[in-house]
C-alpha cells in the first residue's frame, strides 16, 4: 500500500524524485515477482492460476506505462548497483524494448487467462499446476528484465531464468516420454544458444573492461571490420537458435506440440521473439558493415521462410504444423530485417523504414494470429482429446466460435487483405520494391529472388492452412466419435475475441500502428529525415485502409442483397451432390495428405518423407496400406548425423565399461599414481630436453 | 471508374465470344453470344439445394468470391485515369485480393466434404501457388523498368522504345495470357467442358453450388477474365486519348477472347502431373523478363 502511494506521488518530472520513482518501481516488480512466487504453491488449487494472473497483470502495468511513455519519447534510465563481476547494471527502456514489453505483456495476460481455463482440467495435479504458474510468472518477469537490461552479465542471467522457467512450462505433461524428449532437446539447445551467447559476451568484456551496451558500441566502432562481422554473427547464431532460424530450428517443432497449448501460444508468440529482439539490439549496439550482415539475414531468412512452410504442410500434428510456420514467419521477420541493415548501410531511409517497420509490425502480428491459432488448437484437441489432423473433421457444427476465430487467424497468417497481416507483408513488399529503384545488380538479382521466395511462401501457407482447417473444421468427421465434441467456454473465448478484436483493428487501421512503430524503427536511422520519409507511407497505408473498409461494406451489401434473392426463390436442404454420387461414406472424403499429395510429390526430392507402403497384389488380395511420416532433413543431416557418428566413435571404447569393479579399481589406482607422478615424470622431460639442448 | 464500367460491360460478352469461336472453329453455329448472361439470370430466379454437410463457409463463399474480385477491378487502371484505388505497391493488394477469393473457393470445395470437390481444391491451390510468383516478378520488372510501384504509373510510364522492349512487351502479353488462363481454369490447364475426374479444377469446386450461388460464380468467372483482358489491354493503350483508348479496349478484349477460344480448340490439356511444371516454367519466362529489363537499363557493366 505505501508503494502504491509512493507510486501516486511519484508521477512528477523532477529528476531526483523522478529516480527515487524507477527505484520504487524496480523494487515494486522484484517484490510483486517474489511474492506472487511463493504464495501461488501455498494457496488453494482454485486460486492458483487468479493469483498468477493478478501478478502478471500488475508487472505488466508496471512495465507497460514505463513502455508507454518511452514509446513517447522519453526514454527510461535507471542504475542497479551490481557486484564486483558485472559492474553497476543499467536499465535502459528505449522504443525497441518498449514495442517488444507491449507485445510480451499482452500475449502473456491473455495467454494466462486462456491456460486458467485450459489447466481446469489437470485440476488434480497440485505440485504440477504450482511449479506451472510460479514458471509462467518467472519467464514473463525474465523477458521484460532481457528487454531492458544492459549489461552482458545480468542479461545473461535473465536469459538464463527464462530458458530454464521455459523449459519447465514445456515439460508439464511429463510422464509421456515424448514430452520429456522434447524438453531436454529445448534445454540443451537453448543452451548451445547460452554458450554462444556468453563466449561474445565475455570476448567483449575483456576488449573493453565493462559490460554496458553503450561500452560495446565505443568499442565497435573503433574494432575492425572483420572482428565485428565475427562477433555479430556469434551473436547472430546463438540469437537465431532461439528464434528458429534454419538451420537450428530443429528443437522447435518438438517442443510445440508437446507443451500445453497456452504455453505454445506464448512461447510461438513470444518467447521466440527475444531471440529477434537480441538480433535488433545487436544491430543497434554493434555498428559493423550492415550490407555483409544484411545479406547474411536476407539468405538465412529467406531460406527458412521458405523450408519452414514447405515443411509445415505435410505435418499430420496440427500443433507440429503450426509450430513450422511459426519459423516460415521468423523467416519472413528476417527478411524485413535483412532489407532494413541494407537499407542503413546505403543510407536510404525509405528501406530502413519499409524493412524494419515490416519486420516489428509483423512480430506484433505473428504473436497474435500465432497465440491464436495455438488456443484454437488446445479447444480442439480438449474436445477431441486427438491432435491428428486425420482424424478430425466437421468440428465447425460442433464449435463454431473456435472455427470463426481459426479461420479468421489462418486468414491474417496467410496475408490476406483486410487483416492484418497483409499489413505487414505489404510493408517488407514495398521495401523490396522501393529496393529496386538502386543500382546494385547484386542487390537487385538478391531482391528479386527475394520476392519470389515471398510470394512463393504466400501462395504455400495458403494451400498449408486451406488444408488445416478444411480437414479439421470442415467436411464429416472422419472418425466416428466416443464423446460429442464440445464448444469451449466463455472463459477461453474471451481472451481468444479479444486478441481477434486487436487484430482486425491493426487491418483495418494500419496507420494507427504505423505511427506507434514509426518510434522504435527511428533509432535504426542517424539521419533526421526520417519523418519526412514516413509521410507517403501513411497515405498509402490510408489507401489500403479504405480498400479494407470498403471490401467489408460490399461484402456485407452483396451478402444482403444474395439474402433477398435466396428468400424470394426456395430453397432446401440435401446430402452432397458431388456429381451424383448419392451414397458417400466417410473415407470418400478428401484427407488431408490426399489433399497435398501432388505437392509432395514435387517437394519429395528436397525433404525426406518415410514410407511405409504395403501394396494390394496377388490374384485374392488382402488390405494394402500407406502411412507416410515427414521428418525433418536439415535434422537428419544437423543432428542425426553428427550425433549418430559420435556415439560410434565413443562406442569402440564400450571396452572400458565393462562393469568389472577390478577394472574400475584399476583405473583408480592408474589415476592416483599419474596424478602423484606427474611432476616428476615432468622434471624427468624437461632435463632430457634441456640435456639434448646443450 | 471507367475501367470498372468498361471491364463490366466486356464481362457480359466474354465468354459468350470464346464458346461461340470454340464453336465456329469445330463447325457449328454456336450459341449466341449473350447466352453465358442469360444462363446466369436463369440461375439468379431458381432456387437453391444446400447441402447438410456445409456451414457458413459455403454460404458466404461466393459472395466474398465476387467482393474480392471487384476489389482487384478498383485497382486496374485505364490508361490515363487511375482505379478507385491506387496507390505504390497496389499490385500487391490486387493479387493478395485475388489470393483472398481463392482462399474461400477452396475451403467452401473442402466444405462438402465430397471427394470430388476436394480433388479440385486441391489442384486449385497447387497451380494458383505458382502462378502468383509469376505475376509479382513480371510486375515487379516493370517497376524495376519504369521506377514506379503501382499499376497506374507503370502503365502510363511504359515506352516501348528499343527492339529489346517490344520483345519484352510480346514475352509480357504471352505471360499476362497463360496467367489469366491458368486463373480462369482454362486450356491447357484444364478443359471447363469435360466433367470428368480427369480434368477439372475449377468446374469442380463448384459443383455442389446451385441458384443464386452458382450465378454469382459463373458472372465472377466472366470478370476475373475481362480484368485481364483490361490489365493486357493497358500495355497497348499508354497515354492515347479516349476515342481511340475505348475502341482499342473493346477490340483487345474480342480478340483475347478469340485467342482463348482458339487454343480451346486446337491444344489438348497437358497431363495434370505435367501442369505444375508447366506453371513453373511461366516463373522462369518472367525471369527472362527481368534479366531483359536489366539489360535494357544497362546494368550488365
Amino acid at each position: 500500500m505505501y508503494y502504491l502511494y509512493k507510486l501516486g506521488i511519484g508521477i512528477i518530472n523532477n529528476d531526483v524524485s523522478r529516480q527515487n520513482f524507477l527505484m520504487d518501481l524496480v523494487i515494486f516488480f522484484i517484490l510483486t515477482v517474489i511474492i506472487g512466487g511463493v504464495i501461488i504453491p501455498f494457496a488453494p488449487l482454485n486460486w492458483k492460476g487468479y493469483i498468477a494472473l493478478m501478478a502478471v497483470t500488475i508487472i505488466s502495468c508496471l512495465s507497460s506505462y514505463l513502455s508507454i511513455k518511452a514509446l513517447q519519447g522519453e526514454n527510461v534510465e535507471y542504475y542497479l548497483p551490481g557486484s564486483l563481476i558485472s559492474g553497476v547494471i543499467p536499465l535502459r527502456l528505449d522504443a525497441l524494448s518498449a514495442w517488444f514489453i507491449l507485445i510480451i505483456n499482452f500475449t502473456f495476460i491473455t495467454g494466462l487467462m486462456y491456460g486458467i481455463q485450459y489447466m481446469k482440467t489437470y485440476i488434480n495435479q497440485k505440485s504440477n499446476i504450482s511449479i506451472h504458474f510460479v514458471s509462467y510468472l518467472i519467464v514473463h518477469a525474465a523477458l521484460i528484465s532481457i528487454c531492458v537490461l544492459q549489461n552482458g552479465v545480468a542479461f545473461l542471467i535473465a536469459w538464463e531464468i527464462m530458458a530454464l522457467g521455459s523449459f519447465l512450462l514445456v515439460i508439464f505433461e511429463h510422464e509421456k516420454e515424448d514430452t520429456i524428449q522434447a524438453g531436454i532437446n529445448f534445454l540443451i539447445q537453448s543452451h548451445i544458444c547460452v554458450i554462444l551467447l556468453t563466449m561474445a559476451f565475455i570476448f567483449l568484456g575483456i576488449k573493453t573492461n565493462s559490460f554496458d551496451f553503450k561500452d560495446f558500441t565505443a568499442y565497435a566502432a573503433s574494432a575492425p571490420v572483420p572482428a565485428t562481422i565475427g562477433l555479430f554473427l556469434c551473436f547472430f547464431i546463438g540469437f537465431s537458435i532461439k528464434a528458429g532460424f534454419f538451420p537450428f530450428h530443429t528443437w522447435l517443432p518438438y517442443a510445440h506440440p508437446a507443451a500445453p497449448s497456452h504455453v505454445s501460444g506464448v512461447m510461438s508468440g513470444v518467447i521466440i521473439k527475444i531471440g529477434i529482439y537480441g538480433i535488433l539490439r545487436m544491430i543497434l549496439v554493434i555498428k559493423t558493415d550492415y550490407v555483409v550482415i544484411g545479406y547474411i539475414i536476407l539468405f538465412i531468412s529467406v531460406i527458412s521462410g521458405v523450408y519452414g512452410v514447405m515443411l509445415a504442410i505435410l505435418q499430420h500434428n496440427l500443433k507440429k504444423l503450426l509450430a513450422y510456420h511459426s519459423i516460415e514467419n521468423n523467416g519472413i521477420i528476417g527478411i524485413g530485417i535483412g532489407i532494413g541493415c541494407i537499407g542503413i548501410r546505403t543510407g536510404k531511409d525509405i528501406l530502413i523504414i519499409l524493412g524494419f517497420a515490416g519486420a516489428l509490425l509483423h512480430t506484433l502480428n505473428h504473436s497474435l494470429f500465432k497465440s491464436l491459432l495455438f488456443y484454437g488448437a488446445g479447444n480442439v484437441y480438449q474436445a477431441t482429446h486427438t491432435m491428428n489432423i486425420e482424424q478430425l473433421g466437421g468440428l465447425t457444427k460442433r464449435m463454431p466460435n473456435t472455427s470463426l476465430l481459426f479461420l479468421i487467424s489462418a486468414l491474417a497468417i496467410c496475408g490476406l487483405p483486410p487483416f492484418n497481416g497483409f499489413i505487414s507483408e505489404f510493408l517488407i513488399y514495398s521495401g523490396m520494391l522501393a529496393g529496386l529503384q538502386q543500382l546494385d545488380l547484386f542487390l537487385l538479382t538478391a531482391l528479386i529472388f527475394s520476392m519470389f521466395a515471398l510470394v512463393l511462401i504466400g501462395g504455400l501457407a495458403l494451400m498449408c492452412f486451406t488444408k488445416a482447417y478444411g480437414a479439421v473444421f470442415l467436411g464429416t468427421p472422419r472418425i466416428t466419435e466416443k464423446h460429442i465434441p464440445e464448444e469451449a467456454g466463455w472463459g477461453k473465448l474471451l481472451p481468444m475475441y479479444s486478441i481477434l478484436i486487436l487484430m482486425i483493428s491493426i487491418g483495418i487501421f494500419p496507420n494507427l500502428f504505423m505511427e506507434i512503430v514509426a518510434v522504435p524503427v527511428g533509432l535504426f536511422s542517424v539521419s533526421t529525415t526520417l519523418t519526412t520519409s514516413v509521410v507517403p507511407l501513411y497515405e498509402t497505408l490510408i489507401h489500403i485502409s479504405y480498400g479494407a473498409l470498403i471490401f467489408l461494406i460490399l461484402v456485407a451489401i452483396l451478402y444482403f442483397i444474395r439474402t433477398l434473392i435466396l428468400a424470394k426463390n426456395e430453397f432446401t436442404t440435401g446430402p452432397t451432390w458431388g456429381c451424383g454420387y448419392v451414397a458417400p461414406t466417410i473415407k470418400m472424403q478428401y484427407t488431408a495428405s490426399s489433399f497435398i499429395r501432388a505437392y509432395r510429390k514435387l517437394a519429395e526430392p528436397i525433404l525426406s518423407i518415410h514410407k511405409n507402403k504395403k501394396e494390394i497384389s496377388g490374384i485374392f488380395p488382402h488390405g494394402g496400406r500407406q502411412e507416410t511420416h515427414p521428418y525433418d532433413k536439415a535434422e537428419e543431416l544437423l543432428i542425426d548425423y553428427p550425433i549418430g557418428q559420435f556415439k560410434r566413435f565413443l562406442n569402440r571404447f564400450a571396452f572400458l565399461q565393462n562393469g568389472n569393479p577390478k577394472f574400475y579399481i584399476l583405473y583408480g589406482v592408474t589415476f592416483i599414481l599419474l596424478v602423484l607422478a606427474f611432476p616428476s615424470i615432468f622434471n624427468i622431460i624437461i632435463s632430457i630436453l634441456n640435456f639434448l639442448n646443450q | 471508374m471507367l475501367s470498372l464500367i468498361l471491364i463490366f460491360l466486356a464481362s457480359l460478352f466474354f465468354t459468350g465470344v470464346i464458346n461461340r469461336t470454340k464453336s465456329i472453329a469445330s463447325g457449328r453455329k454456336g450459341p449466341c453470344i449473350f447466352q453465358g448472361l442469360k444462363d446466369i439470370i436463369r440461375l439468379g430466379k431458381k432456387g437453391s439445394v444446400f447441402s447438410g454437410t456445409t456451414s457458413f463457409v459455403f454460404q458466404i463463399a461466393p459472395v466474398i468470391y465476387l467482393a474480392s474480385v471487384i476489389m482487384a477491378i478498383l485497382v486496374v487502371p485505364f490508361g490515363e485515369m487511375k482505379g478507385l484505388i491506387s496507390f505504390d505497391g497496389d499490385f500487391v493488394f490486387f493479387v493478395y485480393m485475388l489470393a483472398l477469393g481463392k482462399f474461400f473457393n477452396v475451403i467452401s470445395a473442402l466444405d462438402t466434404g465430397s471427394s470430388f470437390q476436394g480433388m479440385g481444391a486441391s489442384r486449385e491451390a497447387l497451380f494458383s501457388m505458382f502462378a502468383e510468383p509469376a505475376f509479382f516478378i513480371l510486375i515487379g520488372s516493370f517497376a524495376l523498368l519504369t521506377g514506379h510501384t503501382s499499376f497506374h504509373d507503370i502503365f502510363i510510364s511504359l515506352h516501348f522504345s528499343s527492339s529489346i522492349s517490344y520483345i519484352l512487351g510480346i514475352l509480357a502479353t504471352f505471360v499476362l495470357i497463360m496467367i489469366a488462363m491458368i486463373e480462369n481454369s482454362r486450356m491447357p490447364i484444364d478443359d471447363p467442358k469435360t466433367h470428368l475426374e480427369l480434368t477439372m479444377i475449377h468446374e469442380v469446386m463448384i459443383l455442389d453450388n446451385s441458384g443464386i450461388d452458382l450465378a454469382i460464380i459463373l458472372y465472377t468467372t466472366g470478370l476475373k477474365f475481362a480484368m485481364y483482358g483490361a490489365l493486357i489491354v493497358n500495355f497497348f493503350i499508354g497515354t492515347f486519348p479516349y476515342y481511340i483508348s475505348i475502341p482499342i479496349f473493346f477490340g483487345v478484349q474480342i480478340i483475347f477472347a478469340v485467342i482463348a477460344g482458339l487454343l480451346e480448340s486446337f491444344t489438348a490439356r497437358f497431363r495434370m502431373s505435367h501442369n505444375s511444371q508447366y506453371i513453373f516454367v511461366l516463373s522462369s519466362f518472367s525471369l527472362l523478363i527481368f534479366f531483359g529489363v536489366l539489360l535494357i537499363m544497362g546494368r550488365f557493366n
